[in-house]
C-alpha cells in the first residue's frame, strides 16, 4: 500500500517556480515572515508587539491591535519638497507659537551622496505604543489615549518637570507658555478628529501627498497597505529605543 | 576615658518643645557681631537670588533661563541633584553611628541630621524654580500619580524623607533617643528609595543612551555616600573653627572614621566612572559622541580638571598624607571634592543631553552637539540656595550649641 505512494514520491518532477505567481510567491514569503515577527523589514514590530508571539493568520493579527482606530501616519519622505505648508497648517490649527513646533521638515544634507545631496525629512511625535514620555510623567498629564493609542495631553496636569521632553528619544515636545504646560502634537485630535475630521490638518495641506493619515487597524486604509507590503522599504526612526513608534516612512 | 568630664556633653537638657523654641530663640539673641554679620550677608545673597528667582519666574523661564526644548534641564537641576545627594550622603553616613549604633560615628549625628534637613530643603528650593508649574505638584501628585513615573517616586519619597528627618532632629533635641533611632531608620528607608528612584530617573530613560542602564541608582548612592562624608568633615571643622571650640578626642575620632569611609567611597566612584567611560566607547554612536563632548570637548575641563583632579584626586591625596589623622588637610580635601562634585553632577546632567536626537541622519537643522550655556538666573538661584546652607548652617551652630551630644 506505501510502496505506491514511495513510487509516486520518488517520481515526482520538480516543476520549478517559473509557473507560480507572483501573487502566491508573496503571499507564501508573507506567512513566514509573519511567523517570524520579521515584516517590512523589522518595522512591524513596531506595529504591535503581538506579532511576534504568533502564528495567527493575517485576520487574527488584525484584530490584535492594541487601538481601535489605530491611528498612524506614514510619510512617503522622497516626494517632500520643503515647502512647508504642514507647518504652517499645523501652526494655525493648533495655535503653535512661534517659539516651538508640532512638526516640522528636517534637511537631510550628505555631500559625499552619489544621487541628490539633499533630502526632506518630516517629523512629529511618534504616538509611541511603548512611549517613554508617558512613562516617566509623574501626574499622567501626557496619556496614550486609551481608544485612538494616541499619546495626548492633560494640559491641567502638567508641571512644567519636562521630564518628559528629556525622555523623548523623538524631540517632540516643548514647553508652552500660553498653555503653562509641554504642548505636543495630538495627531489634532483635540482640533480636527474629536470633531469628526477624519485627517489631521498637516496631512490634509501637504500638496505632494507625502504625509498619509489613517487607521494601521484598518486593512482597507492606505497607512495599512502602505505598511503591511513587501515592495517598499517602510521603516521607522530609532527603532532601538523600544518606543515602538506609529509613525513610519516609505519611498513612492 | 578619664575622670575628666567630657566637654562636649552638655547637661540640664531641653526636655519639652517650647524649651526648645526659647533656648534656640535666646541663643540666637546671644550672638557676636561677627556672627550677625555673617548671617546677614547670608541673607542677603539669599535674597538677592530670590528677587531673581522672582522675576525669572514672572517673566517666564523661557526668556530667562539658558535650558531649551533640546536640553531642558539645566544647571538648576544638576543643582538640586548636588544638593539631594549631599542630604542623603549625611543620612547615609550619620546613620551608622545612630541608627546602627556604631560608636565612633554617633558625635557626628546630630549635626548631620540638622545639615541634611538644611541641603535637602535647598534642593527643594531650587527645584522649585525649575519646575513650570510648582503649585500644581501637591495637588496633582496626590490626585494623580503615575507609578511608573520615578520622578513621581522620587518626589514622594523625598517629601516622606524630609518630614520623617525633621521629626527625627526634633527628637534628638529633645533628646529621646530611641525614638529617634526609629525615625532615623525610617528616614534611612524612604531616603534610600528615594534617591534609587533618583538614579533611576536617568537609568530608565530608554530613549538617552548614556544615562540608560541599571547601574545608575548604585553609582547614585556611592555618589551620595561620597557627597555626605564630603558634607560632615567640611561643616564639622568649619563648626569648631568658627567657636574656636577645641576638638574632643571623640569628635575627632568620628572624623577620622568619616574619613576613611570616604576614601573607600571615593574609590568606588573612580572605579564606577572609569568603567562607565570604558564601557561607553564599546557601546552605541551617541553614546560614543557624548563620552568624547565630556572627556575631549566642551566639557574637558569641566571633567579633567573638576571632576577628576578636584572631586578625586586631590582629595584622595589630601586624604592620604593626612593619615586620616590631620584634619586641615582632611578639611582641604573636603573643599576641593565640594568643587568637584558640583561639577561632577552638572557634567553627569548636561552631557547626558548633548547629542543631537538626529544626529544620526545628518540633518542640518541641529548641529551634532547642542550646547547650553546656564544664564545668570540660573546661576543666581545656585548662589542663593549655597548662600540659604551657609546661613542655616551658622544659625545652627548658634542656637543647637554647636550640636553637642548627649550621655545617652
Amino acid at each position: 500500500m506505501f510502496k505506491g505512494i514511495k513510487d509516486w514520491l520518488l517520481n515526482l518532477k520538480n516543476e520549478g517556480v517559473e509557473q507560480v505567481p507572483d501573487e502566491t510567491k508573496r503571499e507564501f514569503l508573507k506567512i513566514g515572515l509573519i511567523i517570524t515577527g520579521v515584516f517590512a523589514g523589522g518595522s512591524l514590530f513596531s506595529v504591535v508587539s503581538k506579532v511576534a508571539e504568533g502564528l495567527e493568520s493575517s485576520e487574527e493579527l488584525h484584530k490584535s491591535y492594541p487601538y481601535k482606530p489605530h491611528y498612524s501616519m506614514v510619510f512617503k519622505i522622497d516626494r517632500c519638497i520643503d515647502c512647508e505648508l504642514c507647518m504652517e497648517a499645523c501652526r494655525k490649527t493648533n495655535h503653535v507659537p512661534d517659539y516651538g513646533w508640532r512638526t516640522m521638515i528636517l534637511r537631510r544634507y550628505d555631500e559625499s551622496a552619489l544621487d541628490q545631496k539633499i533630502m526632506f525629512m518630516p517629523i512629529l511625535c511618534n504616538h509611541c505604543n511603548n512611549p517613554p514620555c508617558v512613562r516617566a510623567c509623574p501626574t499622567k498629564a501626557t496619556y496614550k489615549d486609551k481608544k485612538t493609542g494616541i499619546v495626548r495631553m492633560a494640559y491641567y496636569k502638567c508641571l512644567g518637570c519636562k521630564t518628559c521632553m528629556v525622555a523623548c528619544p523623538y524631540n517632540a515636545r516643548y514647553f508652552n507658555e500660553e498653555k503653562h504646560a509641554v504642548d505636543k502634537c495630538d495627531f489634532c485630535w483635540e482640533s480636527r478628529l474629536s470633531k469628526g475630521m477624519t485627517i489631521t490638518a498637516c496631512a490634509e495641506a501637504c500638496p505632494a501627498g507625502v504625509r498619509i493619515f489613517g487607521d494601521l487597524s484598518d486593512p482597507g486604509s492606505e497607512v495599512y497597505k502602505l505598511v503591511h507590503q513587501l515592495a517598499k522599504p517602510v521603516w521607522v526612526l530609532k527603532p532601538e529605543t523600544g518606543a515602538k513608534p506609529n509613525v513610519f516612512y516609505t519611498i513612492s | 576615658m578619664s575622670e575628666k568630664k567630657n566637654p562636649v556633653v552638655t547637661e540640664g537638657e531641653v526636655t519639652t518643645f517650647s524649651q526648645i523654641w526659647l533656648t534656640s530663640l535666646l541663643e540666637f539673641l546671644s550672638g557676636t557681631r561677627t556672627f550677625y554679620f555673617l548671617v546677614g550677608i547670608a541673607a542677603l545673597v539669599v535674597l538677592i537670588a530670590a528677587m531673581f528667582a522672582v522675576n525669572a519666574m514672572y517673566i517666564g523661564y523661557r526668556h530667562t533661563y539658558g535650558v531649551t526644548r533640546e536640553i531642558p534641564w539645566g544647571i538648576l537641576i544638576s543643582g538640586y541633584i548636588f544638593f539631594v545627594l549631599t542630604s542623603s550622603g549625611l543620612c547615609i553616613v550619620s546613620s551608622i553611628g545612630h541608627v546602627f549604633g556604631v560608636k565612633s560615628f554617633m558625635p557626628i549625628a546630630k549635626r548631620s541630621v540638622y545639615l541634611s534637613v538644611v541641603t535637602i530643603v535647598a534642593g527643594f528650593m531650587v527645584i522649585f524654580f525649575d519646575l513650570e508649574n510648582p503649585f500644581r505638584l501637591l495637588i496633582w501628585n496626590t490626585l494623580s500619580p503615575n507609578p511608573t513615573s520615578n520622578i513621581w517616586w522620587m518626589g514622594t519619597l523625598y517629601g516622606a524623607y524630609l518630614f520623617f528627618m525633621t521629626l527625627e532632629f526634633l527628637l534628638l533635641l529633645l533628646g529621646r533617643h530611641r525614638y529617634a533611632r526609629v525615625f532615623g531608620l525610617l528616614v534611612l528607608i524612604f531616603g534610600i528609595a528615594a534617591y534609587g528612584n533618583l538614579g533611576a530617573v536617568f537609568g530608565m530613560l530608554y530613549g538617552r543612551e548614556f544615562w540608560y542602564g541599571p547601574y545608575m541608582p548604585i553609582y547614585f548612592i556611592a555618589s551620595a555616600a561620597a557627597s555626605g562624608c564630603t558634607a560632615i568633615i567640611f561643616f564639622t571643622y568649619l563648626g569648631y573653627k568658627i567657636t574656636a571650640e577645641k576638638m574632643d578626642r571623640a569628635m575627632e575620632l568620628s572624623l577620622q572614621a568619616v574619613g576613611k569611609i570616604w576614601a573607600l567611597f571615593l574609590t568606588v566612584l573612580m572605579f564606577f566612572i572609569t568603567w562607565k567611560i570604558i564601557t561607553g566607547f564599546a557601546g552605541g554612536e551617541g553614546k560614543v559622541l557624548a563620552l568624547k563632548e565630556w572627556l575631549i570637548g566642551k566639557y574637558a575641563l569641566n571633567f579633567w580638571l573638576f571632576e577628576v583632579g578636584f572631586g578625586f584626586l586631590i582629595p584622595f591625596f589630601l586624604l592620604l598624607i593626612s593619615g586620616f589623622k590631620n584634619l586641615n588637610q582632611m578639611f582641604a580635601a573636603s573643599v576641593f571634592a565640594f568643587i568637584g562634585f558640583f561639577f561632577m553632577r552638572f557634567d553627569f546632567l548636561v552631557v547626558g543631553q548633548v547629542v543631537s536626537h538626529y544626529f544620526e541622519f545628518k540633518v542640518t537643522d541641529f548641529p551634532v552637539i547642542l550646547s547650553y550655556n546656564p544664564s545668570i538666573y540660573e546661576i543666581m538661584i545656585i548662589i542663593g540656595a549655597v548662600a540659604f546652607c551657609i546661613m542655616a548652617f551658622l544659625v545652627g551652630e548658634k542656637v543647637f550649641k554647636g550640636h553637642k551630644t548627649e550621655i545617652h
